[in-house]
């Protein structure tokens, strides 16, 4: 992979965004968790522990099973809750993939780590086993919004686990919050991102809580709790955007700041259409043209790869104009956009293009296409999901 | 061929829900007409818009075979109507094919509006009434005074009045003798030209037109040339039978037999239900009386969703007719709803149930805009006009009069509800005529009410303000000039002519007001402010905004399930299908009717 000075390039570079595209990242899920979050959605599980040695040779099995492809430049480890999995578990896995793939020198290794579980010595332990980057749910400062999100840390918990992080030697840390919980105010919220400036960390994703389906917090907000207010979310967001850029953060996805150098490797490459492996349950990834996807139930996907097999659920070849339509569905939610192309083509050609173009939700400029109301980026992504190759 | 001293032909009539179907399904397992098998509920409800709403909508013929207690056997042909207001026209239709009707009434409700107005149609169409109580299983039931109030509209005495339950089957032995008893059987002339009249059709994809007909004089043999004396068509009659209610083929139907005749003509408007079938040869020339035309009450413009489906909704509207002959229509063109068709009802539950039939006998998808009652408008160059739709309403300066349609409304209630019904119809500008006593304890009230005030959610208001006991029938009378504007509702600065409507003047700053806060609940938030108004003649007397969208984006992390997030969306542009664009605005469907369904 070739990109420009990695230390100060922006993330919301063009270059940087369609570069990636030719990154080989890996993604490897960790299903394990303490207790399940009411708002989760994600393929995970509480109290299996027993499985986690299991699941472990079943990741490394699945890895063997993988085709060949050249060093990695990039690997995530994602859950579930991967700081609970154990640094020997995590190393034995990066140790398999690097032996299947190898890794490529200064490559980016991440995991997602609730701050509960960080230690020094865990720290300094995942450093020996390869990681570079640490993803931490932080979630907010705000105690009462932790504990109506059912966590299980406080804000405490995220200082420290920062600072372990940084001692030990972890090149880029990141937080994750979550906005607009029933209850937060916007007050609130400005003090959740002043903390996370204040740690002075180099990535900070903000989402806003979303009510997914199946979930006991869809079933609360169906017997009549509170539900997240979207225009509360939609002030809380450009609160973030306003205070982040003054910090020195940049924007480079709708929900995605980075300090100059710190742009996640992996979610560029797989934003830039770029290809990627995925292992563990319920685990997606695109490669050899197609999109995949693992199953998702736990002890399904362990008896699948226990017999030998690729454990998928499903895939799905995409080419031609689903191709060009996939680029910019991924792609589009960068704040680089999409370069142009028949799609974008397409796009400018048709009646809701035109719309939002003369809206202002989307500019055309210097080749590119790009979405300039990110909270509106659904609207044009609908818009981009009905074209066809001649216009509307 | 059944000679004539052998036939019954009856209608079943009684209001809404009193078991017309279900006594059918009695008589129908009484005489071995269907099997066990084959039973089910109201078996004569066949539509699914029927099953579903548990009501009957369209009349039903069937045939059945009764050995009477004299050991003679007979042949009934029975007519299951609808009790509703907005289907009467289906019920005068069956009459006139009929020597005698059975006026069921529930023991327990009482004589109800619409049995009023069935039984006085029966009696004006000089058919024999057998009255009857129904449901005297409930506990409930008072046939005594039901029987009382029974006697007193129809004449006779309470002790005539047959008691039944439909439920039970008690009383129905007692009711096929009184069938055979009391119905006049039919007197053709059997040696007469063939007259028969053509009473119900519909349309078969593969035979064309069938037509359901009951033969007055003469005879109608299989094969022979007829000629419909209206449209002047001349066909074979490829097949003619019986209704079993199964369809099975007859070589012959003699005077006043009912039966079906399919003669293969696939063009539907050489076919008029109310004409009258001869023979090609030495036919009869003087037709059968046949039926007024109906008059539609509301009128509502019908617009395909997709522009490209307005040919597919014309044949659909004609295929329809011949089922629905109370169905009226002719093209409109709306600026925001493009191509369509304003049509004529009875009432809205007819409204509701013929935009359902076309879309799902007809697979489309369809806009209906809010009802309306027809105006008529004498301008100041001296023209006359009959104003159908709101937007057809001549600029203000060009109008010299304007009058809407008044009607005679009937309501039945129990005496306590009186002066509560007595408000509503004030607040309704209605003008109060009579009351009655009907037995000891109900009162009739007649009043002269102004149509569009009626039409809409008056029913609705009545029932809540008498817990449901008084019931309502109503006839056109006549027209009045009355001081009406037009209310236009501009979207985004747009007047939207698919959502003007004509009001009072003393109502219409009201009305504006309840239309844009309504509109503003129904437009979803678009990507920019919408401002909703409401405007006399330009001037605005009420204002809403619908707030722009801020946040239509998922948060999904890291890079995210692109399949799965791609159905998401693929879903979620499904949902905006339903949408009609006006202007830049999206707007949903069912906006064009709920808006205007506000109270006035
Ligand atoms: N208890 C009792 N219920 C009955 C009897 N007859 C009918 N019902 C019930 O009354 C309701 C209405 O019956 P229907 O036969 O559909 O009435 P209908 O007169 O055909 O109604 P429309 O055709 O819509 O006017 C149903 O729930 C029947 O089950 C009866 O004799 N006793
Ligand atoms: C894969 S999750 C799990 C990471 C880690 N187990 C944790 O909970 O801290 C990654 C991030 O997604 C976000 N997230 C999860 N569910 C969400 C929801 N329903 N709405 C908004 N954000 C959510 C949280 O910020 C979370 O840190
Ligand atoms: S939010 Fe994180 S910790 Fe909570 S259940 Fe989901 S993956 Fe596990
Ligand atoms: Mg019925």
């Amino acid at each position: 992979m070739s990109t420009a000075d990695p230390t100060t390039v922006r993330p919301d570079s063009p270059e940087l965004a369609d570069s990636a595209a030719s990154a080989a990242t890996a993604y490897v899920h960790v299903p394990f968790c303490a207790r399940v979050c009411p708002y989760c959605d994600f393929a995970v599980v509480a109290g299996r522990d027993e499985l986690m040695g299991r699941y472990t040779r079943a990741l490394a099995a699945e890895v063997g099973m993988a085709r060949d492809w050249r060093p990695l430049d990039a690997l995530y480890f994602g859950g579930g809750t991967p700081s609970r999995f154990g640094s020997q578990r995590l190393a034995g896995v990066v140790e398999a993939i690097r032996r299947r793939f190898q890794l490529a020198p200064g490559a980016e290794v991440t995991l997602e780590a609730n701050p509960e579980d960080w230690t020094p010595q865990l720290a300094a332990e995942l450093v020996a086993a390869g990681f570079t980057r640490v993803s931490f749910g932080a979630q907010s400062f705000s105690t009462p919004v932790l504990l109506a999100l059912g966590r299980r840390h406080l804000p405490p918990d995220v200082i420290a686990a920062v600072t372990a992080a940084r001692t030990e030697g972890f090149a880029s840390i990141n937080l994750d919050l979550i906005f607009g919980t029933p209850g937060e105010t916007i007050e609130s919220w400005r003090e959740t991102v002043e903390a996370a400036i204040a740690l002075e960390v180099d990535h900070v994703s903000c989402y806003a809580l979303t009510v997914e389906k199946g979930t006991p917090l869809s079933r609360a907000v169906a017997r009549g709790a509170p539900a997240p207010d979207p225009d509360l979310q939609a002030d809380q967001y450009e609160l973030a955007a306003e205070l982040l850029a003054a910090a020195g953060y940049v924007r480079y996805e709708v929900s995605n700041w980075a300090r100059p150098g710190h742009a996640c490797l992996y979610n560029l490459a797989v934003w830039a259409q770029g290809e990627y492996e995925a292992f563990g349950n319920g685990a997606h990834g695109f490669r050899h043209g197609a999109r995949f996807r693992n199953i998702r139930r736990l002890d399904a996907y362990l008896q699948r790869v226990e017999e030998g097999e690729l454990p998928r659920a499903g895939e799905e070849p995409v080419s031609g104009w689903d191709a060009e339509l996939d680029r910019m569905f991924v792609g589009l939610r960068r704040a680089a956009g999409v370069a142009d192309g028949p799609g974008v083509e397409a796009f400018l050609g048709s009646e809701e293009g035109r719309r939002l173009l003369e809206l202002g939700v989307v500019e055309h400029a210097r080749g590119r296409l790009r979405v300039t109301q990110p909270l509106l980026t659904d609207a044009v992504e609908r818009a981009v999901l009905s074209l066809t190759p001649r216009g509307p | 061929m059944t000679p004539q001293a052998r036939i019954r032909n009856f209608s079943i009539i009684a209001h809404i829900d009193h078991g017309k179907s279900t006594l059918a399904d009695r008589l129908l397992e009484r005489t071995g007409a269907i099997s066990e098998r084959e039973m089910r509920e109201q078996v004569l409800d066949s539509m699914d818009l029927e099953r579903e709403r548990g009501i009957t909508i369209k009349a039903q013929t069937v045939r059945l075979h009764y050995t009477a207690a004299d050991g003679q056997d007979y042949v009934l042909n029975l007519i299951d109507t609808p009790g509703h207001v907005d289907f009467s026209y289906e019920v005068s239709r069956s009459l006139a094919a009929c020597e005698g009707a059975l006026l069921l009434v529930d023991a327990a409700q009482g004589v109800q509006a619409q049995t009023l107005a069935n039984a006085y149609l029966a009696i004006e169409g000089g058919l024999e009434i057998i009255p009857a109580l129904n449901k005297i299983d409930l506990p409930a039931a008072d046939p005594d005074r039901v029987a009382e109030e029974v006697a007193s509209v129809i004449g006779g005495e309470p002790e005539e009045v047959l008691l039944l339950s439909a439920k039970t089957g008690e009383g129905v032995d007692e009711l096929l003798e009184r069938i055979v008893s009391d119905v006049p059987p039919p007197a053709g002339d059997p040696e007469a030209p063939l007259r028969a009249l053509v009473f119900d059709s519909y349309y078969d994809a593969y035979r064309g037109v069938v037509c359901y007909i009951r033969v007055v004089d003469g005879v109608l043999a299989a094969g022979e040339r007829v000629r419909f004396i209206a449209t002047g068509d001349e066909q074979d009659a490829d097949e003619i039978g019986f209704l079993t209610p199964k369809a099975v083929p007859a070589a012959s139907l003699g005077p006043g037999e009912v039966g079906y005749l399919i003669t293969g003509e696939k063009e539907i408007d050489k076919i008029k239900v109310g004409d009258t079938v001869t023979t090609a040869r030495r036919g009869a020339v003087e037709p059968l009386p046949g039926y007024a035309e109906p008059k539609p009450m509301v009128y509502s413009g019908i617009f395909p969703t997709e522009g490209d489906d307005f040919e597919d909704l014309r044949e659909a509207l004609e295929k329809l007719s011949l089922n629905d002959a109370s169905l009226v229509w002719e093209p409109e063109t709306s600026k925001a709803l493009g191509f369509g068709f304003r049509c004529g009802f009875l009432g809205l539950l007819h409204m509701e149930i013929v935009r359902e039939r076309l879309e799902r006998e007809y697979g489309l998808d369809l806009v209906a805009t809010a009802p309306s009652v027809a105006y008529r408008v004498t301008t100041t160059d001296g023209q006359e006009l009959e104003v159908r739709s709101p937007q057809d309403l001549p600029e203000p300066a060009k109008i010299a009069e304007i009058a809407e349609p008044y009607v005679r409304a009937m309501i039945l209630t129990p005496a306590e509800y009186v002066g509560t019904i007595m408000e509503l119809v004030q607040s309704r500008r209605g003008e109060m005529g009579s009351m009655n006593y009907v037995g000891t304890e109900r009162v009739e009230m007649d009043y002269q009410l102004p149509l569009a005030e009626v039409v809409f959610d008056f029913f609705d208001q009545l029932k809540s303000r008498t817990r449901g006991y008084a019931s309502l029938d109503y006839e056109p009378a006549g027209y009045r000039p009355s001081d009406l504007v037009k209310v236009d509702v501009l979207l985004n600065g747009q007047p939207v002519d698919a959502f003007s409507s004509i009001v009072h003047r003393d109502k219409a700053y009201e009305y504006g007001k309840r239309m844009v806060e309504r509109l503003r609940e129904l437009i979803p938030r678009q990507l920019f402010d919408v401002p909703i108004q409401a405007a006399i003649g330009g001037r605005i007397i009420a204002r809403e905004t619908v707030k722009a969208r801020r946040k239509d984006v998922l948060a999904k992390c890291y890079g995210g399930d692109v399949t799965r997030k791609k159905k998401l969306l693929e879903r979620q542009k499904e949902g905006k299908r339903r949408m009609k664009m006006v202007g830049s605005v999206e707007v949903p469907q069912e906006a064009f009717v709920e808006a205007l369904r506000v109270d006035r």
